[in-house]
């Protein structure tokens, strides 16, 4: 056996040596850059024709206020219906029986396929096609008392993302390995019970990141329902302008509230996904 | 007489064009332990699927402990179990993966607490206890409330062990579960093995590791294409083929 050789000449040691910072030159330059065309636009705002005054005096109006509540109380309730609808038609798309996985892809391919604003007319004005609905014999009301715009926004914004999100969560039923599902029946689970236990909670992981999206997208799909005459924040601000003509400045209101919530729900989403990422090695460390 | 646990006969299955299982008849009696070998392909892992179901045999019978699984048998037809029932066929049996398949989301206690608690109905704290029992049975008493990404695949893998036996089964399934594992962590899934096969479980083993089939297994079979091609003691199979297939296995895998 060949003895191993010494360590070679010529490569010194390094180990006392610092690496250098390097000036970054051009992240000073564009930063600067950045900072005067904003100091321009600012400037530009102050100087044109909006009254300041006007956006903090309506800034925490009652009517604003009312009309936040109510688009936050929209939003969570048409998340909530997307969200069970989402889960149903997924399973149904994801079962092995035909008749369900066909209804399933037509239900999605329906409300995808027609503009979120369109359903929400029909909805509303569903009185036009159907006087009184009800259940023969049992009960029945007229359409233009029961269709009030809580409903047909909740109805129309509910089901509209139920289609969506039966994709996200199709999408994360998939992301689980094959071998989930085969473990849960070998300790005897049937299917829907192995997608309640194991292979939703492990779903909810890669889901939340999107569904997240998904719920900041409709706190802003509610100003739809503006018009349908649900009292949302666009709507009751457009209101307020109707009266005093100061449309940009109500619009700034209503910009800042949906800034302001949707920062709120970041952090929330965050908190979120950490609940859901249980025995990940990310916590594991 | 004894009833064999497992009576295997005349079963076929196909994948598309590739037919994994060629009228594989077999028994496995109470109390034995078996291990299969063969290359990748020759249908030993197909055999071990279909005995839990998770194939789906195209033609031939496999009984259970005397049950015929996945059919019954009514006017001279076939007719094919609900899914609730086959659940209930499957917990005569204990599946243990190449690759573990942990319920990554829970904790090493709650995946062996999961079958026990949620499918068959029994008290939490009565399984706890057994479930606890298991996790020191396979050498793991400290590591109940660890996660799966915490483990390293020899304590994953006895982990899903102990899941499986926390069902209560008869017979016990398993699919090349040490093919997965680095080298110097075979031993100690073995030797969980080795004690399972000393308390009389009956065993069905799916393996390459040829010193634990010799040590441990009272009959070899040795599988290819699909068909069983021979079978005996271990120290004939493995010691002493008869059949050239055979030797040519062995003397390229040893």
């Amino acid at each position: 056996m060949k003895p191993v050789p010494a360590l070679a000449e010529g490569f010194p040691d390094l180990s006392g040596m610092r690496v250098a910072r390097e000036p970054h030159w051009f992240r000073w330059i564009s930063a600067a850059l950045i900072v005067l065309v904003l100091a321009a636009i600012a400037r530009a705002f102050a100087n044109g024709q909006i009254e300041w005054s006007y956006v903090s005096r309506f800034l925490t109006a009652k009517v604003i206020l009312e009309g936040i509540v109510n688009t936050m109380v929209m939003a969570m309730l048409a998340m909530a219906l997307g969200i069970f609808l989402g889960v149903v038609v997924a399973v149904m798309r994801l079962s092995p029986n035909p008749v369900l996985k066909t209804v399933a892809a037509g239900y999605t391919w329906l409300f995808r396929g027609t503009p979120l604003i369109l359903q929400l007319l029909l909805w509303f004005n569903l009185a036009l096609v159907f006087p009184t609905i009800g259940i023969p014999g049992l009960w029945s009301a007229r359409a233009v008392d029961v269709m009030t715009p809580f409903l047909a926004a909740l109805l129309g914004l509910g089901i509209n993302q139920g289609a969506y999100t039966s994709e996200v969560m199709r999408a994360g039923m998939l992301s689980v390995d094959i071998g989930q599902y085969e473990a849960a029946q070998a300790i005897g689970m049937g299917r829907l019970r192995a997608l309640r236990r194991i292979v939703l909670p492990q779903a909810m992981r890669v889901v939340i990141p999107p569904l997240g999206n998904e719920f900041i997208g409709m706190v802003k799909a509610t100003s739809l329902a503006s018009v349908i005459q649900y009292p949302e924040l666009l709507h009751n601000a457009e209101n307020i302008y109707y009266a005093n003509s100061r449309v940009i400045e109500l619009l700034i209101v209503a910009g800042l509230w949906y800034l302001l919530v949707v920062s709120i729900l970041t952090p929330l989403q965050m908190l979120l996904e950490r609940r859901f990422a249980r025995g990940t090695l990310r916590l594991a460390r | 007489m004894t009833k064999p646990l497992v009576a295997i006969r005349s079963v076929s299955k196909s994948f598309g064009e590739f037919q994994a299982l060629r009228s594989v008849s077999l028994d496995v009696w109470p109390g034995e332990v078996m291990c299969l070998i063969g290359a990748s392909g020759s249908g030993k892992t197909t055999l071990l699927r279909c005995i839990n179901q998770l194939a789906v045999i195209d033609a031939g019978g496999i009984w259970l402990d005397g049950a015929l699984l996945g059919v019954r048998e009514q006017g001279g037809k076939l007719h094919r179990l609900s899914e609730r029932e086959i659940g209930r066929q499957r917990l005569k049996t204990g599946m243990v993966f190449q690759r573990f398949n942990l319920f990554p989301h829970k904790t090493a206690l709650e995946n062996i607490t999961e079958g026990p608690t949620q499918v068959q109905g029994r008290k939490s704290d009565e399984v706890r206890a057994e479930a606890l029992e298991l996790l020191r049975r396979v050498g793991l008493a400290a590591k109940a409330d660890s996660y799966p990404a915490q483990l390293s695949g020899g304590q994953q893998q006895r982990v899903a062990i102990a899941r499986a036996l926390a069902m209560k089964p008869m017979l016990m399934l398993f699919d090349e579960p040490t093919s997965a594992l680095d080298p110097e962590l075979v031993g100690e899934v073995l030797a969980v093995m080795k004690e399972l096969a000393k308390s009389g479980m009956t065993m069905m083993v799916v393996t390459h590791e040829l010193g634990f089939a010799r040590e441990v297994a009272d009959r070899v079979v040795y599988m290819d294409q699909g068909a069983i091609v021979e079978q005996g003691r271990a120290s004939d199979v493995l010691g002493a083929p008869r059949e050239e297939r055979t030797k040519a296995f062995l003397s390229a895998v040893i």
